[in-house]
């Protein structure tokens, strides 16, 4: 039953213990002598940073591409997932012979700060007092996740990224990038993002993070110490969440009112609708791999997110004399991130004289569509980034040569 | 703004140079500057972009109204954007490009005079390419046959036409002096697009001239 499988602690060796041992992935520790000055006002420090590698730096150092994960991803872009034993998040868009191809590009991919799959966040240990930051955490933003990742290249030696990309959470970095470090990204591919969150989108966090908080076994934030687990909360923010990745007419065509093994309803609470299943099972494969607080932490990032009040307001300001080459994505179906969002960064691009390229796709996949199997996506993605290819000098198939 | 990218739409049978390249878009490629930056408002399928691109090394831009054509150019690695210019050159700043260009679009135009006026406030010099329809076949159909005209590059019926703002040349030109803007250099092609003698006189072109091409500037 699923209220058993919710209500049992989880095993000891699952996903926290990522945070300060990530399996399958690099690492690179930043000592007191490199802290990361968050916008909160204190600095985090030490730090490390948990991050996977695809592809080869070529000699000119010219065709890094940053790879930017949602909320819920991490580093493990294009292989298996050392948790989940299931494939890569984005592996139909990131790999050999893909649209962002590990065979011309080097692809670096970070687990962004807060998180919990290696790179410091609330379930990793507090150096200061030997256990789990917890809510003594510092809340951060994607500002710091950023100034984060550009110490990581600073320490892998990569001057200028050839390209970032992203969708979600992930196209919030890629757009903070852009403004916060306009000459070292030659281009930039935001998809299904928008450059603020809007209040529907913070609404629908603080469901999910008040879900959390109401499961008695989070345990104002101290779960690890306690040996308790919010499994409960964190399904339900989960779930609620899934919801607004998809839509009506997706959710309508996969499982309309269908029943779930059953011919009649039971006229109970169970699980009736295969849809309640689905969820249901989203909910509990989660908790398996994702910590409370960083779910907690990673909502605040993103709803403090409003990249044109750092500006005085103007979003074209952020953008002003930029060099970078922008790609914006929409989908028609994404009522999270609605195609309205990205034409107001696509009106400030224009208005900054950026080179800016604009497309929506016509999808009933709605928010998640990004992660999906979108033919005309992949074909903008690698039609972009051969041109900007083409205007670095970087040639084709370099590192496949050998 | 663009009906260029749905199948044979304003421009159904428009000469090409044993090239391949459309007579009107190597026309139009020549008024403008070697490495200028450039906005293409209705872009279609990123045809003369691809030409400006490759043979004048120009930073090009485009607007594209159908979002076929959008992603088309996109995959091929250019710089377009889904939008219309009846309501999206507004938000352009002024100076922003060396030319904007009108390529055999001004006709669907809601506010041709608007959208002209943008081009020029938004670039220092406007290329326009429009069907004339002072042509002498489209004035023998309207006036022998009694039917709005239909011929190669204005193949609609009245009903299902994309062309809303019709003109001829001298129409052209009179809106041009109307809003006080200097005309460069014109060019009429006749049907089989070959540029008609520069010489002729303007009544000559705008009668024999099928589609014209024109370069415009500021005044002072």
């Amino acid at each position: 039953m699923v209220e058993a499988n919710l209500s049992s602690p989880r095993e000891a060796a699952d996903a926290p213990r990522e945070a300060d041992h990530p399996h399958e992935s690099l690492m690179v520790r930043f000592g007191p002598d490199k802290p990361l000055k968050l916008d909160a006002g204190v600095e985090l420090t030490p730090f490390q940073i948990a991050y996977k590698t695809y592809g080869t730096l070529n000699a000119e150092r010219s065709n890094a591409v940053l790879v930017c994960h949602a909320l819920t991803g991490d580093q493990h872009v294009a292989s298996l997932h050392p948790v989940t034993q299931k494939s890569g998040w984005w592996e139909t868009m990131v790999g050999p012979g893909k649209p962002i191809d590990t065979e011309r590009y080097f692809v670096i991919c970070p687990n962004v700060v807060g998180a919990c799959m290696g790179t410091t966040g609330p379930s990793s240990i507090n150096p200061a007092t030997g256990k789990p930051w917890g809510l003594e955490f510092p809340v951060i933003t994607i500002r710091d996740m950023v100034r984060a990742q550009a110490m990581l290249l600073d320490h892998l030696g990569i001057e200028t990224l050839f390209s970032v990309a992203g969708g979600s959470m992930g196209g919030m970095q890629v757009l903070q990038w852009a403004a916060s470090y306009p000459n070292r990204v030659f281009s930039a591919l935001p998809i299904a993002c928008a450059t603020r969150h809007s209040a529907q989108n913070i609404a629908f966090h603080e469901v999910g993070r008040q879900a959390i908080m109401a499961d008695p076994d989070w345990r104002r934030g101290r779960y690890d110490l306690e040996g308790t687990f919010p499994r409960r909360g964190l399904a339900v923010a989960r779930m609620g969440a899934h919801i607004t990745y998809l839509s009506d007419v997706a959710l309508h065509r996969k499982f309309g009112r269908k029943f779930q093994d059953r011919e009649n309803p039971t006229f109970s609470f169970d699980a009736d609708f295969e849809v309640e299943s689905y969820l249901r099972h989203q909910g509990i494969s989660f908790v398996e791999r994702f910590d409370a607080n960083s779910y907690l932490y990673l909502t605040r990032a993103m709803d403090y997110f409003d990249l044109a009040a750092d500006y005085d307001g103007v979003l074209a300001k952020a953008f002003k004399g930029t060099p970078t080459r922008f790609c914006v994505i929409s989908f028609t179906s994404d009522w999270l991130f609605p195609t309205s969002e990205s034409r107001a960064i696509v009106h400030a691009l224009n208005a900054s004289s950026a080179r800016v390229s604009f497309a929506e796709i016509v999808t009933d996949k709605g928010h998640d569509a990004f992660l999906l199997e979108e033919p005309e996506l992949f074909g903008i993605v690698r039609g972009f980034l051969d041109g900007a290819g083409k205007a670095r000098g970087l040639t084709r198939g370099l590192a496949a040569k050998s | 703004m663009s009906t260029r990218a749905e199948p044979n739409l304003t421009v159904a049978n428009i000469p090409r140079t044993p090239g391949g390249a459309r007579v009107d878009l190597v026309l139009m490629a020549e008024m403008v500057e070697r490495g200028a930056k450039v906005l293409d408002v209705g872009c279609g399928d990123g045809e003369l972009l691809r030409l400006l691109g490759e043979s004048r090394g120009v930073d090009g831009r485009g607007i594209e109204l159908s979002r076929e054509g959008v992603n088309e150019c996109v995959a091929k690695g250019l710089a377009v954007i889904q939008g219309d210019a009846d309501t999206d050159l507004a938000d352009y700043p002024d100076d922003a490009f060396d030319y904007v260009i009108l390529s055999q679009t001004l006709q669907a135009t809601r506010h041709p005079r608007v959208v002209l006026e943008h081009m020029l406030r938004i670039g220092r010099r406007a290329v326009v390419s429009f069907p004339n329809f002072g042509h002498w076949q489209v004035r023998m159909q309207l006036l022998f046959a009694g039917h709005m005209p239909q011929t190669d590059i204005l193949p609609y019926s009245w009903y299902d036409t994309p062309n809303i703002h019709h003109c001829t040349i001298k129409d052209f030109r009179q809106l041009c002096t109307a809003i006080g803007v200097k005309m460069e250099k014109a060019v009429a092609l006749n049907a089989w697009g070959s540029p008609l003698r520069l010489n002729a006189p303007w009544w000559f072109w705008n009668l024999f001239g099928e589609q014209a091409v024109f370069l415009l500037s500021r005044k002072g």
